[in-house]
């Protein structure tokens, strides 16, 4: 192999998938040189499965990526098909926005955008080595023998990493929709020291949208009025198509039954941890064998296409048996696959071996996001890839890392997750792994996250002043309801009557009202006559502050509490091993997870109250100087 | 968790031995917690105070006065850990300690976890560093041994019994969770009804354990019994029947027992700890006086009464004014001198005292009687003893955190909240639950989601 010197770089971004577009479009944009590869230009921000952005607490994800400067939301809003907001009736800290887009398009309108960015050079190449000297970057060597000299990297590496896809008992090596593996890659990592392992995943088949019978279906349209994604988004959106439900039945059952031997995952063939929250048929057939039917989504792949997905039926069984057992289902009796359903196992890293920024303990200036750290979902790699992207150029640019604490986003738990606890099968973001979901509501991202986009540079002044403006008119709203006081009337008690909560004989504060949970802020335009006229964000926010406020002042309460030990930080050189006082299981997690707060090491398991304790003694005396006091 | 602007308490003495108990409470808040428990005999208030200096006082917690105690005040700096600290030195014996802590608790203190204040002190610069060091040993030591005991106990019934609430609140906290996560599954949709119908049942579970908190304590640490009458009716005839020996001075002039004296007997199975009293009676002697005071104090805060008569004499005044004081008290008439001709109307009795038992302390002639009448009046008898029965103020104080948080989810689940809103009280009182029993409320939830739904896409 002959090498040549190529350009050099600030960064470079190995990956053009959803980490990889973030990472390098927000490194490019805070002005470091950044180069992104991807094996395939025609493949970048591919969705190999299916092509759908959101859902619960991934439709957060996609919020703040939005609130923090990201492109994901922005992408999404333009190129949807259908936009639901889930979960309407359960409570704003669950409220989700989910699209199914048009997958082409949307790698269109990526591929174009990273394009059109300053600083960033999009390349195709497979990079097959990262040389490093003192532990510390220096470049990263493609296929064809270019070596580019960077100061820092970020492995997007999805599930190209040593691909191996699984149909049936027939496997092959191969990257995702037919893409080829990188091969080559991980063997330079482990040599780095990484410690790497088999995560695999699955995706269904593919079929004809001209051989199913959609009358036998259940229609699912999306919303009338739909919510956008991106807070910058301003003209009206409107849906395109209508997705269908299908469902298994005991014959689709019987034949994944028959055949159940024939499946890699049964048959012991992949080794790979697939993802708990993505089973694939055969799995919920084996395992909730008393189901008498499972639901199947039928989604379009894009406008331009005839390709339908079928979500919920995920499988590695062999192409006869998906053909036999697709063919059961109501409304698919002549059904015709397109791409057959396949499992895909790959490399991925333990996230343990990655700092709170993202960058790996062994490798200074190299950096992790989405599949490759052990997450599984576009939305997650995406959330990465923004936040790896802006720690890469701020070290490149010699400034402090950015960390997000847990009470601050989904990102913020997400990556404390990986980093802390790390993961044993494919992490999936949910509503229940955050503990202060009631703050953290998709709704209020940018109160959250848009500030701190700002001051990294990766809100504009425009986008910023309009930001302040809406909170500017929810605190003014806010403060109207609770100090207007309306008269009791006839009218209103018979409201009040009529919603099953107790009518009125004095004047009462709106805000007092809106606090019963059977009452909206909708109700009361008849009896407020000078409520301004607002924008429904700026309302709908009013009403949650008040409504919810005692419950988020609970978790203010608990935030703080945590907060006192998340702001003592840890250095990274302590050697655990010789603090007097900690257990031993307790140094030795320490030791390998290296926290960077009190707050995190809290975290750990098998590091206890009193090993925290000991932390806190520690740290004060060496604040001192080690000085002793007398 | 190891905030240093939360205030804490512990017993600082040794538990069961030593006449004296010392409850420390240290944080901020410490004097506003020791006012809450602790009303001084004079008009200064603990507020009012220097540091250095104390005030005579009693102890009281929601339910009634229960001890006498000298409250003394230090103010930052000047103090063990170097913050605001009152120190309420009460009566030692593991009952009264045990109250006066569980009070400070009650009223806005948390428990001190292994060498808080020791921890504190070094950070507020009150220990040198070879002090806090050899300290640390002593914390590490301290954590193995609390890691030991946990283990130990996970094979007892009560971690079973926790454990089992707090399984099935992870369940619903997992249903609630794989339905919002999940919305588009064909999965049962949580309705208010069962879901408060189980929250309430959990409430009742833990409820119940809190309630059976003071039988735990007597069958762990003994009945604090009094022993009343009037004098030389042969209480300290009694008390050394039981007791075994003569450990009060018995004479047959009245007011010979002048101090109150504690001894731990067994009556049949159950453990008492029993305090001969002085005779209970008007006099103009100052020392007699104040062991009489004494004595009705003690029979403030006893859990079990002994009314001890003389069976052949008739009942007189100063017998009828005594049993008068029991009144909705667990009592037992103890109709003494049985081996001589009574002389009692015990139908007098009726509706002043629970039972009424015969002996005589002189032969030792009906102290099983009385064994049995103690159990029953307790409801000791009916006391499975393999039930679950908290064993600490720490678990005590995680089951009460739990039952707040019960209650919390339970009314909003009633007001119409929004399931959102219950479930964070839900994690409330998942959390403290686990605490016990050492996990994470969000992965044990995250868990069994995935084992028992089958979500995904």
């Amino acid at each position: 192999m002959e090498y040549y010197e190529a350009q050099s770089y600030d960064l470079a971004v190995i990956g053009a998938g959803h980490a990889g577009v973030e990472a390098a479009l927000a490194a490019a944009r805070l002005g470091v040189s950044t180069i992104l590869f991807t094996i395939s230009l025609d493949a970048l921000a591919n969705m190999p499965c299916n092509p759908s952005i959101g859902g619960t607490a991934k439709g957060h994800l996609v919020r703040e990526i939005d609130a923090l400067g990201g492109q994901m939301g922005k992408a999404a809003d333009a190129t949807f098909l259908q936009s639901r907001m889930l979960n309407r009736g359960k409570g704003p800290a669950v409220h989700s926005l989910r699209v199914q887009a048009d997958r082409q398009k949307y790698h269109q309108y990526m591929k174009k955008v990273v394009e059109q960015q300053e600083n960033l050079d999009l390349r195709q190449a497979e990079i097959v080595e990262i040389r490093a000297k003192d532990g510390k970057i220096q470049s990263v060597v493609t296929h064809l023998g270019a070596v580019h000299p960077v100061k820092a990297a970020i492995l997007c590496t999805g599930t190209f990493l040593r691909g191996k896809i699984f149909v049936g008992d027939y496997s092959y090596k191969s990257g995702p929709d037919g893409l080829h593996p990188a091969n080559r890659l991980s063997r330079s990592l482990e040599a780095l020291g990484l410690p790497l392992r088999r995560f695999k995943t699955g995706t269904p088949a593919r079929v004809h949208r001209a051989s199913i019978d959609f009358s036998q279906l259940e229609p699912q349209p999306g919303d009338e009025s739909v919510t956008p994604f991106s807070f910058e988004t301003e003209e009206p959106l409107s849906n395109q198509v209508i997705c269908h439900i299908a469902y298994t039945n005991a014959d689709t059952h019987e034949v994944i039954r028959q055949n159940i031997h024939r499946s890699p995952l049964y048959g012991g063939k992949i080794e790979g941890i697939g993802p708990r929250y993505c089973p694939s048929i055969e799995d919920k057939v084996v395992r909730f064998a008393d189901k008498p039917r499972h639901q199947i989504f039928v989604e379009p792949m894009g406008l331009d296409t005839e390709e339908i997905y079928l979500q919920g039926m995920s499988s590695s069984l062999p192409e006869d048996v998906q053909l036999a057992f697709y063919r059961t289902i109501k409304g698919f009796s002549q059904v015709k696959i397109m791409r057959s359903a396949y499992a895909i196992e790959y490399d991925s890293v333990d996230p343990l071996a990655l700092k709170p920024t993202l960058e790996c303990k062994a490798v200074a200036g190299l950096y992790g996001a989405g599949q490759f750290n052990g997450t599984s979902g576009y939305e997650e790699a995406a959330a990465q890839g923004l936040i790896a992207g802006i720690n890469a150029a701020r070290a490149c640019q010699g400034k402090e890392p950015v960390v997000l604490e847990r009470a601050s986003s989904y990102i913020g738990t997400l990556i404390d997750d990986l980093v802390t606890k790390g993961c044993s099968d494919p992490y999936r973001m949910m509503t229940s792994r955050s503990e202060y979901r009631l703050l953290l509501r998709q709704d209020n991202a940018d109160a959250r996250l848009t500030p701190l986009g700002y001051q990294l540079g990766l809100i504009s002044e425009k986008r910023y002043r309009k930001f302040l403006d809406k909170w500017r008119l929810i605190s003014q709203e806010t403060e109207r309801l609770e100090t207007t006081t309306i008269p009791p009337s006839e009218k209103l008690n018979d409201l009040l009557v009529s919603r099953e909560t107790s009518p009125v004989s004095t004047g009462f504060r709106l805000g007092e009202l809106l606090r019963r949970p059977q009452i909206s802020y909708q109700d009361l335009a008849l009896f407020d006559p000078d409520r301004p006229a607002l924008p429904t964000a700026v309302t709908e926010e009013a009403e949650i502050l008040l409504k919810y406020e005692g419950y988020l002042k609970k978790q203010e309460q608990q935030v703080e509490q945590m907060r006192r030990l998340e702001n003592q930080l840890l250095p990274e050189d302590v050697d655990y091993q010789s603090i007097t006082g900690l257990r031993l299981e307790a140094a030795e997690k320490l030791g390998r997870i290296r926290p960077r707060s009190v707050g995190q090491a809290s975290r750990i398991s098998g590091v206890s109250p009193a090993d925290i304790s000991v932390l806190l003694i520690w740290l004060e005396h060496r604040r001192k100087g080690g000085a002793k006091n007398d | 968790m190891n905030g240093q602007q939360s205030t804490i308490a512990a017993i600082s003495t040794p538990l069961g031995t030593g006449g004296i108990g010392v409850i420390r409470i240290s944080g901020p808040d410490a004097v506003a917690v020791a006012e809450k428990i602790f009303s001084p005999a004079g008009k200064r208030r603990l507020a009012d105070l220097a540091g250095y200096s104390a005030l005579y006082g009693r102890l009281h917690d929601d339910a009634a006065e229960f001890d006498e105690a000298v409250a003394t005040v230090f103010r930052p700096p000047h103090s063990y850990t170097g913050e605001e600290v009152v120190e309420l030195s009460c009566h030692g014996g593991l009952y009264l300690v045990q109250r006066a802590l569980r009070a400070a608790l009650d009223h806005g203190a948390r428990p001190a976890s292994p060498g808080e204040f020791t921890r504190r002190a070094y950070l507020n610069g009150k220990l040198t560093l070879d002090q806090a060091e050899s300290v640390m040993d002593l914390i590490g030591a301290s954590g193995r041994q609390a890691a030991r005991a946990a283990l130990a106990g996970r094979d007892g019934v009560l971690s079973r019994k926790i454990d089992g609430i707090a399984e099935v609140l992870v369940d619903l906290a997992a249903h609630l969770a794989a339905w919002n996560d999940y919305p588009d599954e064909d999965m049962e949709p949580v309705q208010p009804g069962p879901l408060t119908a189980s929250l309430r049942q959990s409430l009742g579970e833990c409820q119940s354990l809190l309630d059976r908190y003071d039988t735990g304590r007597i069958l762990h640490q003994g009945v604090e019994t009094a022993i009343i009458g009037r004098p030389n009716v042969g209480k300290s005839t009694l008390m050394n029947l039981l007791a075994g020996a003569q450990k009060s001075i018995v004479t047959a002039i009245p007011g010979t027992t002048r101090d109150v004296v504690e001894e731990t007997v067994l009556a049949g199975e159950i453990l008492l700890r029993l305090a001969d009293t002085a005779g209970i009676r008007e006099t103009d002697d100052p020392v007699e006086k104040a062991g009489v005071d004494l004595a009705r104090r003690r029979l403030e805060s006893a859990q079990l009464v002994l009314a001890v008569l003389d069976r052949s004499e008739p009942l007189s005044a100063e017998d009828l004014a005594l049993l008068s004081q029991l009144k909705d008290r667990p009592s037992i008439a103890v109709l003494n001198k049985s081996d001589l001709p009574a002389r009692l109307d015990e139908k007098r009795l009726d509706g002043l005292v629970g039972k009424t038992v015969e002996i005589s302390a002189k032969t030792g002639e009906g102290a099983e009687a009385l064994a049995q009448a103690i159990a029953q009046l307790l409801h000791l008898s009916e006391v499975d003893p393999a039930a679950p029965l908290l064993a600490n103020e720490r678990q005590r104080n995680c089951l009460n955190k739990a039952a707040d948080a019960l209650k919390e989810a339970i009314f909003a689940a009633e007001a119409g909240v929004t399931l959102d809103a219950v479930t964070v009280c839900l994690d409330e009182a998942i959390d403290p639950l686990l605490e016990l029993t050492g996990k994470k409320a969000s992965e044990a939830v995250v868990d069994a989601v995935f084992s028992q739904f089958c979500v995904g896409k």
